[in-house]
């Protein structure tokens, strides 16, 4: 089982605690030596469910137009910094979240920025393929209406743009009104991000988006975003360390210390792998510990 | 499901939330009101005749002022007893008989049929009674219409209901018990009687309690095999009327207080469908029982 | 081997104990009981069945003619009461399973009174009709009467199934909704009562069957007139009805009693056969169940 996912994080959220979300005063802009390349600066974020503390004070910047994996061992709270990225947590049961969190110097916790606008342009792409049980043509439509794009021709020509991206055009063109569940969990899963990318995002998270797929479908997916990381900031947690070696331009590890999920070590992928800093890094690199 | 900061909450107070609310509250609103409809109603009859007198008078006969509704309870009570005692057996024999005894293509089959026969009005479950059941009944004993008649009628349309549930709590006793049972050296029966019915007891009386109470608010069916003679029965082969057939009988007619008497009726069956309901919290403590509906 | 497993695997070395011979007698009885019911209705019912019969006016009391305004008042009934009450209960049944908490006392609370109001004896929806949409309403014995009175007898059935069958598109759908920045009340207008729709017409169709089974509400409210209704506001007769009022109230009427018996009879089995039909289709095509019980 390769822990918890965000689904499942969500499903088994802890009933009964006060939902709370706590943002701090913004004191100063962060990253200001460089501010155009970092589009999360992400300072003392603590996240818990109840009395489970999924994750404890991170600060990490993210760079913008990079690749950045996030690995480390199931349960250390990889999946919810993801759901920090673009408050999803609001929707988790129990779910506290404290410390700063800015996207392009505006800070997303503190609701300087409305949640659905947020979540537009930050996609999330998840573990299990999740295209709506609707004909293809459809899950373009339904986000695409939403945010306000009601013109047939325009959807189309949206739809079939980030599909040519997605290497799914040649594949789906003449079955854009079957259900979009027929097709192979690799084709879904490219159709998931191929819906996230018409809606023009800034960023894409990825909660481990091949553990679900066989080799060859898990190979064009890497292949896809290979291709999309000079457009797009990516954030992508994996539990496969080649994987990350092969995408990651940025790696961020991620461990269970005293039961709370901590940030060990993160920086350029080449010096993470090659050079690791930290101890338990070494170690889990060398896979003597997972 | 869907829980929200408290500093989005005035989100949440959307209009989809103000109107789907504003439904529920509807809905849920509806079964006090159709008590209090009812009640408003009774209210004539309860103010001039009076509770006590409901249950003292000499008969029931409107008409010269006795309003004596016990012969109808009491028609009611048996009617609905009798249909229990036959129908309960037999529902368990068909959940144990599908889940434990019948090859897979014959339980689906059979359990389909069983769906089948819950959905058959109860019209005309009376009219069979009526016109192939009673004539039977005559001939061992007259008039026919009777309370065995409608006790055999209400039986055979309560059984589905029960034989459904049951099977669904027969089937719902884990696998493990009865095969830890098993290798005990019980043998077939005993695992039958003393694991799985035990096991069950709970989906059983859930059965039962939505049995008896379909029983008792069953109206057509027994009214055409019942003889609807206002009287206690002294055997199973004498008519008997019950509370809702003597709704039915007398409401296109009934005036002032006498229709306010009939309302006072429905009050009692009321009082039950709480006593019924109540009793079914407690049973299945809720989250415990899988969805059962009454139907 | 043990061949005390489940339903699927039953019977194989099956001992014919003595349990096993009451079990399959008591079995085989029940089952003759009922088609006894079924046959006899078929036997007599379905030599009266005629296109004309289904067309024609009722002459001599039912004695003699046909079906046709019975028909006609029976499916205006019908669509009243669904029309009030599909709504409704789609609205309720979001509501409580998409903006209320699991586990709230609101929720349960409505939840009881809703299992109270299903156990009501269709005796006292009929009284009830009758004093408050016949009498304080002025809407006398009508069609619109009968039809809001079974509407609310027919709402909780339809509240269960149209709550389950929302309850079962999964959360992965909500979830990937959201975070294409749909907000809550469009994911569920737009996405989750969509998806849910062939389990709520599953819903529906019980509650039709149901509906068309109802006798005694009726009477006291749409009335026993069988002519061929003018408009909402007539009283009209529904089957149920014209099969009970035949049998009990009009000698020598028992032969179209069991004529009406067999279109009522068949009704249901299309019903029955359409929601077995649904049930499969939609499982195969979305691999969500209906979990709509009977």
């Amino acid at each position: 089982m390769p822990g918890k996912d965000l689904e499942s994080e969500i499903r088994h959220g802890h009933h009964g605690g006060n939902v709370m979300t706590v943002a701090q005063p913004c004191i100063e802009p962060a990253a200001h030596r460089e501010p155009e390349r970092h589009l999360w600066c992400i300072s003392d974020l603590t996240v818990s469910y109840g009395e489970v503390i999924a994750l404890s004070s991170v600060s990490l910047n993210i760079k913008e137009n990079s690749v950045t994996a996030v690995i480390g061992p199931s349960g250390c709270g990889k999946s919810s910094l993801l759901c920090c990225l673009n408050r999803l947590t609001d929707f988790i049961p129990g779910c506290c979240v404290s410390g700063r969190i800015l996207m392009h110097s505006k800070d997303i916790l503190g609701g300087q920025i409305d949640d659905t606008r947020l979540r537009k342009q930050v996609g999330l792409i998840f573990q299990k393929p999740n295209p709506f049980p609707l004909s293809i043509r459809r899950n373009f439509e339904l986000p695409l209406r939403e945010h306000g794009i009601r013109d047939r021709q325009e959807i189309e020509h949206i739809m079939q743009s980030t599909l040519e991206a997605t290497g799914l055009w040649k594949e789906v063109k003449d079955r854009l009104n079957k259900p979009a569940h027929q097709l192979s969990g690799g084709q879904q899963q490219r159709l998931c991000i191929a819906r996230a990318l018409s809606l023009r995002p800034d960023a894409l998270l990825m909660d481990e988006p091949c553990s679900a797929l066989d080799p060859i479908s898990s190979g064009q997916v890497e292949e896809l975003v290979l291709s999309l990381r000079e457009r797009y900031t990516i954030v992508i947690v994996t539990h496969n360390l080649s994987q990350a070696r092969r995408l990651g331009t940025d790696v961020a590890l991620f461990w269970l210390r005293d039961g709370k999920g901590t940030l060990v070590e993160s920086g350029p992928a080449s010096q993470v792998f090659e050079a690791p800093r930290d101890d338990l890094t070494k170690l889990y690199l060398r896979g003597a510990i997972a | 499901m869907y829980l929200r900061s408290p500093a989005r909450a005035s989100t949440v107070l959307s209009p989809m939330l103000i109107g789907a609310g504003a439904l529920a509250l509807l809905a849920s609103a509806l079964i006090a009101f159709i008590f209090f409809v009812v009640l408003g109603e009774a209210m004539a009859a309860l103010g001039e005749i009076g509770l006590w007198r409901f249950l003292t008078d000499a008969s029931w006969h409107p008409s010269s002022g006795e309003f004596n509704l016990l012969p109808m309870v009491a028609g009611t009570g048996l009617v609905a007893a009798g249909a229990m005692v036959l129908a309960m057996p037999l529902g368990l024999i068909a959940a144990v008989f599908v889940t434990f005894y019948a090859p897979s293509p014959v339980a689906t089959a059979y359990l389909r049929l069983i769906e089948l026969f819950a959905g058959i009005p109860s019209v005309l479950y009376g009219l069979w009674g009526l016109v192939v059941l009673v004539p039977i009944i005559a001939d061992l004993a007259a008039p026919g219409s009777s309370l065995l008649a409608a006790s055999l009628v209400l039986a055979l349309m309560v059984l589905p209901t029960i034989a459904l549930i049951a099977t669904m709590s027969v089937r719902s006793v884990p696998l493990e018990r009865i095969q830890a049972a098993r290798a005990l050296g019980f043998t077939k029966a005993s695992t039958m009687v003393k694991i799985v019915i035990p096991s069950a007891r709970k989906g059983l009386a859930v059965a039962a309690i939505l049995g008896a109470g379909r029983a008792v608010g069953e109206t057509m069916a027994v009214m055409m095999v019942a003889g609807n003679i206002v009287q206690v029965p002294e055997s199973i082969f004498e008519p008997v009327r019950t509370l809702s057939a003597n709704i039915a009988l007398e409401i296109a007619y009934a005036m002032d207080v006498h229709r306010s008497a009939l309302f006072v009726s429905a009050l009692v069956m009321i009082a039950f469908v709480v006593l019924a309901t109540a009793l079914l919290e407690f049973v299945t403590n809720k989250q415990a029982m899988p969805d059962v509906h009454p139907d | 081997m043990s061949t005390l497993t489940s339903a699927a695997n039953p019977s194989r070395g099956l001992r014919w104990d003595a349990w096993a011979i009451v079990l399959w007698i008591g079995a085989g009885l029940i089952m003759a009981a009922f088609l006894w019911v079924l046959l006899d209705l078929l036997g007599r019912g379905l030599g009266q069945i005629s296109w004309s019969f289904i067309t024609e006016a009722p002459e001599n009391a039912g004695r003699a003619g046909g079906i046709g305004p019975i028909l006609v008042s029976t499916l205006l009934i019908l669509m009243v009461c669904l029309a009030i009450a599909v709504p409704l209960a789609v609205g309720v049944a979001v509501f409580l399973s998409e903006l209320l908490p699991h586990r709230s006392r609101l929720r349960r609370i409505v939840q009881i009174s809703l299992d109270a109001l299903a156990a009501v004896p269709s005796v006292v929806f009929g009284l009830f009709g009758n004093a408050f949409f016949c009498i304080q309403l002025g809407l006398g014995f009508s069609i619109l009467s009968g039809g809001l009175t079974l509407a609310c007898m027919v709402l909780p059935l339809l509240i269960r199934t149209t709550e389950s069958s929302i309850r079962a598109v999964p959360q992965r759908y909500r979830l990937a909704a959201t975070a294409l920045g749909m907000t809550r009340s469009r994911v569920i207008l737009r996405l989750v009562v969509p998806l849910a729709v062939p389990g709520i017409v599953v819903g529906t169709l019980l509650a039709l069957g149901r509906a068309m089974a109802e006798t005694v509400a009726l009477v006291f409210t749409s009335g026993y007139v069988d002519r061929m209704p003018g408009s909402l506001l007539d009283s009209g007769r529904s089957l149920s009805i014209h099969v009970f009022d035949l049998a009990m109230n009009v000698p020598g009427g028992d032969a179209n009693a069991y004529g009406a018996g067999v279109v009522l009879i068949f009704a249901l089995l299309v019903i029955n056969g359409a929601v077995l039909c649904l049930a499969k289709t939609w499982k195969a095509r979305s691999g969500m169940a209906i979990t709509a019980a009977t």
